[in-house]
């Protein structure tokens, strides 16, 4: 093994016999074009709703969520597909999601959620690393299409431009703070739903320890 | 004879009586014939003034005054209690939801909103600009004293 590696590493250490420079550097540069265009292709192959959905856990439950919702059927036709708020668009971010994407394929290989039941156990978590995600990077997927300085408050419903006004301009709360569950079903949100988000769950166990 | 010739006779009625009720009942889909298309109303627009509306009587359930497109009420979660519940209206400054919900049906007080109270929009409705299908005749209950106020004015 280690013979073999020597032997690799004099043979590219040493100039080339038998071709020209010229045409190692056009090989080389021509190769290049081939590789990055091919692994860019690849890569926004991935990118696409086609490729989500190809996988029935998507197809059968996110997906099917998604259609009734404002997201994917509205007024004026516009709609965001399963990329577009799951996938950062911007390069490195996107390249980091999609090397995190890998426990995903290890997922629909071994089939962790290849049932309706199964989806629901994980849902979630799997709601959760989204919504962590997002609270992270400030709701940057939401902020692609829905810009601060493009938001005309007036055009809002009262209730709309008075909790925007209050939360979004001042940057207490970023847009998945209030806007969960608008593009698929929430899983069971237990108590915290009925709490609006106040209790602390490590309060609430503790207190209950010392019944 | 005489008997038959009754039973015929109602059987004309009754046939003719049919036939009226088919040109005259209001139906839904107008007087437009039954092979043809009739004209396609307009969907309602949904109310969203966000202002509360007056109740027709104290026990009327209070009617949303806003759009409930999407919200999800099921096992997993209730979206109105996200702005509506107890906890939630120092943020939302929503009307809280009525401390009638909290009860069981052992008039015991709960710690949030039972499970029979649970389902918002078995009472609660959004409204619509629609025009009335019927004519409204309701009449609410200060008009009804104000009335009979009336009238025992004008005995005496």
């Amino acid at each position: 093994m280690l013979g073999f590696a020597k032997r690799i590493w004099s043979a590219i250490r040493r100039p080339s016999v038998h071709y020209s420079l010229g045409f190692l550097t056009m090989g080389g540069f021509v190769m290049g074009i081939i590789f990055w265009g091919g692994f860019n292709t690849a890569l926004e192959v991935t990118n696409t709703e086609a490729f989500c959905t190809s996988c029935h856990e998507m197809s059968d439950n996110v997906y099917e969520e998604l259609k009734p919702t404002i997201h994917y059927s509205n007024r004026s036709g516009v709609r965001a597909t399963c990329p577009d708020c799951h996938v950062p668009h911007e390069w490195t971010s996107k390249v980091a999601r999609k090397m995190q994407a890998s426990k995903e394929v290890w997922g629909a290989l071994f089939g962790t959620i290849n049932t309706r039941e199964k989806f629901l156990d994980h849902r979630f978590r799997l709601a959760q690393n989204e919504w962590t995600r997002l609270e992270a990077n400030n709701s940057l997927e939401c902020r692609n299409c829905h810009s601060e300085e493009s938001m005309d408050i007036t055009r809002q419903s009262p209730r709309a431009s008075e909790a925007h006004e209050r939360f979004l301009f001042t940057g207490e709360k970023t847009c998945i703070s209030c806007h969960k569950g608008i593009a698929h079903q929430l899983p069971d949100m237990g108590q915290a739903s009925l709490m609006g988000g106040h209790a602390s769950e490590q309060v609430l166990t503790e207190y209950l320890a010392t019944e | 004879m005489i008997k038959i010739h009754a039973i015929a006779t109602a059987l004309v009625f009754a046939l003719s009586g049919v036939a009226f009720a088919q040109e005259h009942v209001a139906t839904l889909r107008g007087g437009t014939p039954l092979a043809e298309q009739g004209d396609v109303p307009q969907i309602a627009k949904r109310v969203n003034s966000d202002l509360r509306q007056v109740r027709n009587y104290p026990e009327q359930p209070p009617l949303i005054p806003h759009k409930i497109d999407g919200y999800q009420i099921d096992i997993n979660v209730n979206k109105c209690l996200s702005c509506h519940s107890r906890a939630a209206i120092g943020d939302s400054q929503a009307p809280m939801v009525s401390i009638t919900h909290f009860m069981n049906r052992d008039n015991q007080f709960l710690a949030s909103v039972t499970p029979r109270r649970y389902f918002c929009t078995q009472c609660h409705v959004p409204q619509s600009d629609a025009k009335d299908l019927v004519e409204n005749t309701f009449v609410d209950v200060d008009q009804v004293l104000e009335y009979v106020a009336g009238t025992k004015a004008g005995d005496n």
